[in-house]
């Protein structure tokens, strides 16, 4: 860093761009949705943000709050997997990975759920994959739309086959929704890897993005490690995954609610008539 | 570092001896384990367990599908790429019966090895997979698939392609796909590409197979930084069948010869035969709509999560927030 100098303000109130340098006051890149006025560089943001970001404001009604993680493996790593979900909670004031509830979208009402990377790598336990798949199972009930914000590297690998299974579990639940005529929106932002992509993230009726977000089936240190290749810069980006043809569209933050709405409003639940409804 | 096949094979005799083993031997060839309890002291340690599936001569796929199903015709393709030689899959008879299979097939030479990808699909492997899936469905057709993978392949060409579509596809479809499905792990159960396989009525494994959320490799790269933790990560992972067992991730475990799977093919085909057949015969009785709701129901349940009694219903806004319209 060249200019020393910045070092001396206090880190409480500015942030540096990891993409172009720039040091933002925070005050003014919050009022920007997170997002860096000078390159757009979209900054990670909780879950809780996100809401207020996407939703109608105070249309949204928190669902299995008091969902909490077992233990089921009694799994110890650097420390023991219950410490590890403590530390993640007081952290984040959350109960794990993914909030979901009832909320309305540009006056739709829909089931959401929205993931949280800031709780251990945003991955998928137990807890998460029990909360999505009753976010879809109540989006079935009601006859609702589905949106769900991802922000994941996978599994969470302390709970391990059972994690694995909840990619089976959630997939279930969201298939359902498409055989009924429900439609489901997937929205993933930075990053998204492994199991969630590789499960739900992947299968929305639409698939939308936040620009540059990391998305991709294998995270780089599993690749070096299991193939030893460095995987090239640019790589599983947001662009290239819509490039390849795996993302409908690739939307900015500031643009991300109303794009929604716009789906939700196309695409209305079916009764299962081919009938045309103008 | 110990030959963890002398260590199976000292098992055996341990286990025919071993003073917590009711029956006094190894659970005889062809009954299903439906309990570890009858396993007595015949329990690898974890990291054998990881060893004993990943052995090169372990029976994979085509040969067990070679002594299992009779007539046997291979199908390539996915139809939209190419043909992935990682997964194989076609129709055969078992007892005169057509199945669709579906496997994972790793080689039993550096060769073979090369040829297959190291049992590493990429996405047109799984999107044959769906092919042959949906060609079970029309036609009504059981379908087995046989597990037996490291992982998806991480490579730059798989994520061009993209692997996890492909995965999330074949998962998908397997959760509602209108015929029977028995799946079983044969040798190595590699994470997401392993359940894109995984989705069955009827998950079954070998005893000394594995099934895991990752690799101990990447697990300990990931948790402890470095591969060398490997071992100690399998132990934690509960990643080996009786522990699969135990957490009701597979359904019964298919019992090995004395040794493992690799000292007897036909023996360890004979009894995967064995397992299969009467769980296909049950299912193929079930009406489709039953058999679906069932197999939701089975993934449904798994997963451990605490939920407090009496605290259920969420918080209501409060009513003049809702008048005002905030």
């Amino acid at each position: 860093m060249p200019f020393g100098r910045r070092k001396d303000l206090p880190s409480h109130l500015w942030t540096q761009c990891p993409d172009c340098g720039e040091t933002l006051f925070n005050k003014q890149l919050v009022r920007n949705m997170n997002v860096c006025p000078k390159c757009e560089h979209h900054f990670k943001i909780g879950a809780r943000e996100r809401i207020e970001l996407l939703t109608d404001k105070g249309s949204f009604e928190e669902r299995d709050a008091d969902l909490l993680s077992g233990d089921p493996l009694s799994f110890v790593d650097s420390k023991p997997y219950p410490q590890r979900i403590e530390a993640a909670r007081v952290r984040s004031g959350a109960a794990d990975a993914v909030l979901t509830g009832t909320a309305a979208i540009g006056g739709t009402t829909v089931e959401l759920a929205v993931m949280d990377f800031d709780f251990i790598g945003g991955s998928m336990g137990s807890v998460v994959g029990e909360k999505i798949t009753r976010a879809a199972e109540r989006a079935l009930a009601s006859r609702a739309p589905l949106v769900i914000v991802t922000a994941s590297g996978g599994a969470r690998m302390q709970e391990g086959t059972l994690a694995l299974m909840q990619m089976a579990k959630t997939v279930a639940a969201v298939a359902r929704l498409g055989d009924s005529g429900i439609p489901f929106i997937s929205v993933l932002t930075d990053p998204t890897t492994g199991g969630v992509l590789a499960s739900f993230g992947s299968l929305g009726d639409i698939v939308l993005a936040e620009p540059k977000a990391y998305i991709g089936f294998s995270g780089a240190r599993v690749t070096d490690q299991t193939i030893g290749e460095r995987l090239p810069a640019g790589f599983q980006r947001a662009e290239f995954v819509r490039d390849h043809g795996f993302i409908d569209q690739v939307v900015p933050r500031a643009q991300l609610k109303e794009r929604i709405a716009f789906f939700l409003a196309a695409l209305r639940p079916t009764a299962g008539e081919t009938r045309w409804s103008l | 570092m110990r030959d963890p096949l002398a260590t199976l094979r000292d098992l055996a005799t341990l286990g025919a001896r071993s003073p917590t083993d009711g029956n006094g031997h190894l659970p005889a060839g062809d009954e299903l384990i439906t309990d570890t309890a009858t396993l007595g002291g015949a329990r690898v340690a974890a990291w054998d367990a990881v060893k004993i599936a990943r052995d090169l001569h372990r029976p994979h796929a085509v040969e067990v599908i070679e002594r299992v199903f009779s007539g046997f015709q291979e199908m390539h393709g996915d139809r939209l790429f190419r043909d992935d030689p990682a997964i194989v899959g076609g129709i055969g008879l078992l007892d005169g019966h057509p199945v669709v299979v579906v496997g994972q097939q790793k080689g039993s030479s550096t060769e073979e090895n090369i040829q297959r990808n190291f049992g590493m699909p990429h996405p047109e492997g799984y999107r044959k997979a769906i092919r042959l899936y949906r060609l079970a469905e029309r036609f009504h057709v059981p379908l087995v698939t046989l597990i037996d993978t490291p992982g998806a392949f991480p490579g730059p060409e798989a994520e061009e392609r993209g692997q996890a579509e492909a995965i999330a596809k074949s998962i998908e479809v397997m959760t509602r796909l209108r015929t029977p499905v028995v799946a079983v792990v044969l040798g190595e159960g590699g994470s997401g590409g392993a359940l894109a396989l995984g989705v069955a009525d009827v998950v079954l494994s070998l005893q000394n197979a594995i099934y895991s959320v990752i690799s101990p490799e990447g697990a300990a790269a990931i948790l402890w930084r470095t591969g060398s933790e490997a071992e100690r990560a399998a132990r934690s992972l509960r990643l080996a069948g009786p522990d699969l067992l135990e957490l009701r991730i597979v359904d019964g475990l298919i019992p090995e010869p004395p040794g493992g799977a690799h000292t007897d093919a036909d023996r360890t085909a004979a009894n995967v035969k064995a397992a299969i057949a009467p769980q296909l015969e049950r299912l193929a009785r079930k009406p489709i709509a039953e058999l679906l709701t069932e197999r939701y129901e089975r993934f449904r349940r798994i997963g451990v999560v605490v939920e407090p009694a009496g605290a259920v219903a969420p918080p209501k806004r409060s009513w003049w927030k809702r008048v005002l319209g905030r």
